[in-house]
């Protein structure tokens, strides 16, 4: 099956007064036709900024270097004009945010604003057709009383409803491809379990392919069919969902789930944490980034950087330790499992 | 003496006027008992009151009805002034690391000024000697102290907040959000530091949080606020495994489960609709509009806060 998007060593870089900030350093992944894709990480790990240059909704200071290649549907979208990525934008590729606020216009009625985003693409449309499909939508998503909400304000909706006029508008022209940048971190858990669902049914429904990109690997589990997962500007593991949680195949992972207490959690117990903290993108480490706080980092890993190792079907890890030729010591959580 | 809880919350009720008509009922009636060297963790969701609450406990507001009691002392009615010396027995960690330390003070004297300020010390160089070793506790070096706040990472900078409130060996201390700005490898590293700190010191925590598997972690004991009202309380395992109030049913089945076989055995999201606006609270049980099980008694008659056996305390009229 031909996937919707193919990204291929991408590297975004910002050129900022205090040196160049490498904030995607070579990431390839690619997402199917209908797939819930995670892609996980802390702040700093370069997730949001591989999210964004796929549209290029990126700073001024931001540049895609040379060699990267995002295809969306086949075509090449690093070399169309800021004119046809907008184009693009809202009709076949559409985007929430974590704060719909700053996303929506303050002044103009949620309702008017979902019109307007279709008629943006669909300029043939009538006002009837137009009003009629905008109020669909709002009960797709499920805002109570669309008609009388139609007309409220932006300030009028709380948080968790104003993400639901944003996923409205995503949805307006049924796009291919939804990309949701972390767009339920500001929401409270109830109101995040409902948007969850939501996404899960419309995915459904439509046929849509998501990026979801958060730092909550709850979340993920909840939603997502397959995880990649990012750490210093680049991609240490991808999987499918059940194989990221029953076999963990890089270290970074393996921190992050030891880190987070689940429900059953022995109160007595102290929590792992992953020492230290994430690396410095203006001077990136020329080894492996999570090396300086990895618990099994050799000589060899702060020096080199790993190249990705097929643990799976369609799950590899950038790791060392995953090499055939890695010694099967003590101090190498995947001697078992690699069955060298 | 010792079997004396370190805070005594009865009736709490804190409301703040807006415009000339309507009022905000921010906390109605909040009672609890903090026991020392413990920690009460509070959850809810945003707008439930959990901070106000807090806020109004530590004296940050004063208090619009109920009574406050911190270690045998009534500070419901006293003045700043009088609460001032009561200030080094309570301190408060906040959410934000990144907007709650001063960008002009070096970490040094960020941690340094309530030392002066409550006349532990009269010099800076005193200072210094109970300063470098509070950073050492929290995991800094004495290299850390000249430089200023905007050269740490977040959870750095919670270290220099976490120090700042431990510096004067306070009693009790109110932690609101303290890991919620932090990104996941770092919130476990601060976790561990406030545990640490328990076991040495026997310092008590009122932990307002809305990761609830955090909460149940750190908390013995874990209240549920909504809109303003505690609807359950109860030891913290307790109220995880048998929940008894339908909203904390709710509140526990929207947590997202970090397993992705159970987490698609769940068909529908747990709970509908918002929070409902805290100027006009919906009458009775306030959690009515929202409750699969409400009935008309729910929304005429507000349910009481009684026990329901072996000290799980919860305000409902189905159980």
């Amino acid at each position: 099956m031909q996937p919707v998007l193919e990204i291929e060593n991408l590297r975004t870089s910002f050129m900022t007064s205090s040196g160049e900030v490498q904030a995607v350093r070579g990431v390839s992944f690619s997402v199917d036709k209908g797939e819930i894709l995670g892609i996980v990480g802390e702040s700093g790990s370069g997730k949001s900024v591989t999210s964004m240059s796929v549209l290029r909704l990126l700073a001024d200071t931001a540049v895609i270097k040379e060699g990267s290649s995002i295809r969306f549907e086949g075509q090449e979208m690093t070399s169309l004009t800021k004119k046809q990525l907008r184009a693009i934008r809202g009709e076949k590729i559409a985007m929430i945010f974590q704060d719909p606020m700053s996303s929506l216009n303050p002044l103009i009625p949620v309702g008017k604003q979902v019109e307007e985003m279709i008629r943006e693409h669909h300029p043939e449309k009538g006002k009837e057709e137009l009003k009629r499909a905008a109020l669909e939508l709002f009960e797709k998503v499920r805002i109570p009383e669309p008609e009388r909400r139609y007309k409220s304000y932006p300030h009028e909706f709380s948080g968790g409803m104003r993400q639901r006029v944003m996923i409205a508008m995503a949805l307006a022209n049924k796009p291919d491809l939804l990309i949701a940048d972390e767009p339920t971190t500001a929401l409270d858990v109830t109101i995040q379990d409902q948007i969850l669902h939501q996404l899960r049914e419309l995915d459904k429904e439509y046929g849509t392919s998501i990026i979801f990109i958060t730092h909550d690997l709850g979340v993920v589990a909840e939603l997502c069919d397959r995880v990649v997962v990012m750490y210093g500007g680049l991609v240490m593991e991808e999987a499918m969902i059940d194989d990221l949680f029953d076999h963990p195949a890089h270290p970074y992972t393996m921190g992050l789930l030891a880190s987070m207490p689940d429900l059953e959690q022995d109160k007595s117990v102290r929590l792992t944490p992953i020492p230290g903290s994430p690396p410095d993108m203006t001077n990136p480490p020329a080894g492996c980034p999570f090396a300086p706080r990895c618990p099994y980092a050799r000589n060899l890993c702060a020096a080199e950087l790993p190249d990705f190792v097929e643990t799976g079907e369609r799950h590899r890890s950038r790791c060392f330790l995953q090499y055939p030729d890695a010694p099967a010591d003590g101090n190498n959580p995947f001697a078992h499992t690699s069955g060298k | 003496m010792k079997d004396q809880p370190i805070l005594e919350v009865t009736g709490l009720t804190k409301h703040f006027k807006i415009g000339r008509k309507q009022t905000v009922h921010a906390v109605d009636g909040v009672s609890f008992t903090l026991k020392r060297g413990k920690t009460l963790g509070l959850v809810g969701e945003s707008g439930c009151g959990k901070s106000t609450c807090a806020r109004t406990v530590i004296r940050m507001y004063d208090v619009t009805a109920g009574k406050v009691v911190l270690d045998g002392t009534d500070i419901t009615d006293m003045d700043q002034k009088q609460l001032k010396p009561l200030r080094r027995k309570m301190q408060m960690i906040f959410q934000d690391p990144y907007a709650s330390l001063n960008a002009r003070m070096t970490v040094r004297d960020i941690i340094a000024e309530p030392l002066l300020a409550h006349g532990i010390v009269r010099t800076k160089t005193q200072a210094n000697d109970l300063v470098y070793p509070m950073l050492e506790q929290v995991g800094l070096t004495k290299e850390h102290a000249n430089r200023y706040a905007h050269e740490f990472s977040g959870g750095q900078r919670q270290r220099v907040g976490i120090a700042r409130a431990l510096v004067l060996q306070p009693e009790l201390i109110i932690c609101d959000e303290p890991i919620s700005a932090l990104d996941v490898s770092i919130q476990a590293q601060v976790i561990n530091l406030l545990k640490d700190f328990q076991e040495e010191q026997g310092v008590s925590y009122l932990f307002i949080a809305h990761d609830l598997s955090m909460v149940r972690y750190v908390s013995d004991d874990v209240g549920v606020m909504y809109l303003g009202q505690l609807v359950e309380v109860c030891e913290a395992d307790e109220i995880y495994r048998h929940p008894l109030h339908p909203y904390t049913k709710g509140l526990l089945g929207s947590i997202p489960i970090a397993n992705p076989r159970l987490a698609r055995q769940k068909v529908k999201s747990s709970m509908e609709g918002d929070i409902p606006s805290p100027i006009n609270p919906p009458s009775g049980c306030r959690f009515h509009t929202r409750c699969p099980y409400a009935t008309d008694r729910c929304a005429q008659e507000t349910p009481v806060l009684k026990d329901a056996g072996g000290g799980h305390f919860v305000a409902c009229h189905q159980v």
